[in-house]
């Protein structure tokens, strides 16, 4: 919260915005396309190593890319095909 | 399997609330329980997934699925708080070229079979990206401000509804609903601006909707939630929220959710009581 919210001059989803708007064009500014190409590498490797235990469905592993202010954080998702049976 | 209805939200004007009210319309919809899919078309200046709160999470796009760099469910982003609505987002490529007819005929007909409803959000103009979003629709909403030149635009839109869509060269004839936004009851009452029934008479499209002017509408934006999530309480909250039962077949009249009354006004109305 900013000193200006203590006197209602300005809402909290101004600032909200200002800060969405400041994480989002950083990113633009530098984006050489190096994200999508490092997640389509990486699912690529992840379907590799699990494939040599299980049986999968390539549509089955989802990546997912969050990008915050000083992190960005990959979850990986992948269904399992004994789980699908079950 | 499902088989989608989809729908094109479309106006040729650019800044009547085409993305606004494809995030709500579509959050609408996913809120009642169906399986929906929101798609950005403005390639080059994408919007959607802003309006949606998905910005940070966006890896691939319609171009990279079109293109056969990524496929459909890579490229899908689903939503934080509901699980059932997907983002198709645009890509940021300057390439007009990008979209090309057969490649989004594929992705239309691969997405019909994931989900309930496909919402499309046009981007403003006539040009490639306006006319592919409409391409493969099955009904399209019509976003009017109740202004002159927008009104002039959306009659355009309609002509292409009627000949350039697959449908129109089928021999059929597209469903079209009209969504009026930005609108002032106080100034349609005072003849300062075009009324509802105007508007309605001017393009002969049925009237789905009609969003009130309201400022719930930029904080919804502000925090990346579409403005059916952000607040139900809210007056353009409550103007789609009930477009989307008509849209879903409910045979009830249009009204126009009014902004809560002020402070000043409530104190008002209770001494007048």
């Amino acid at each position: 919260m900013n000193i200006l919210s203590l006197f209602g001059k300005r809402g909290e989803s101004a600032s909200v915005a200002k800060n969405r708007l400041q994480i989002l064009l950083a990113h633009e500014r530098a984006d050489d396309g190096s994200d999508a190409v490092l997640i389509s590498n990486l699912r690529e490797d992840i379907l590799a190593v699990v494939a040599k235990r299980f049986d999968i469905d390539p549509d089955s592993v989802r990546l997912e890319m969050d990008r915050s202010g000083d992190v960005t954080t990959l979850g990986i998702d992948i269904e399992l095909p004994s789980a699908r049976a079950s | 399997m499902s088989n989608a209805t989809v729908v094109v939200v479309t106006s040729g004007k650019g800044g009547v609330g085409k993305t606004t009210t494809t995030a709500a319309i579509a959050s609408a919809l996913a809120k009642e329980g169906y399986q929906v899919c929101a798609v950005d078309f403005d390639v080059g200046l994408r919007n959607l997934d802003l309006i949606m709160g998905a910005e940070r999470r966006v890896v691939f796009d319609l171009v990279n699925v079109v293109r056969g760099e990524a496929s459909i469910k890579q490229a899908l982003v689903r939503d934080k708080r509901l699980d059932n609505l997907f983002l198709l987002p645009a890509s940021q490529t300057r390439d007009k070229d990008a979209l090309t007819e057969e490649g989004v005929a594929s992705v239309i007909n691969e997405l019909r079979m994931y989900f309930d409803w496909v919402i499309c959000d046009s981007p403003a103009g006539i040009e490639r990206g306006a006319t592919l979003a409409m391409r493969y629709a099955d009904e399209a909403i019509i976003v009017s401000n109740p202004e002159v030149s927008s009104v002039r635009d959306c009659d355009r839109i309609i002509g292409l509804l009627d000949a350039k869509t697959k449908t129109a060269e089928d021999g059929g004839r597209m469903p079209k609903h009209l969504m009026i936004t930005r609108y002032d009851t106080e100034r349609a009452k005072t003849g300062d601006m075009l009324a509802t029934d105007d508007v309605v008479d001017i393009l002969s499209v049925p009237l789905i909707g009609v969003v009130p002017e309201s400022k719930d509408v930029l904080k919804a934006s502000n925090v990346g939630l579409p403005v059916t999530l952000s607040d139900e309480n809210s007056p353009a909250s409550k103007a789609y929220t009930e477009a989307v039962r008509r849209l879903l077949g409910e045979n009830i009249p249009v009204t126009i959710p009014e902004e809560k009354k002020s402070l000043f006004g409530k104190f008002f109305k209770g001494r007048a009581a």
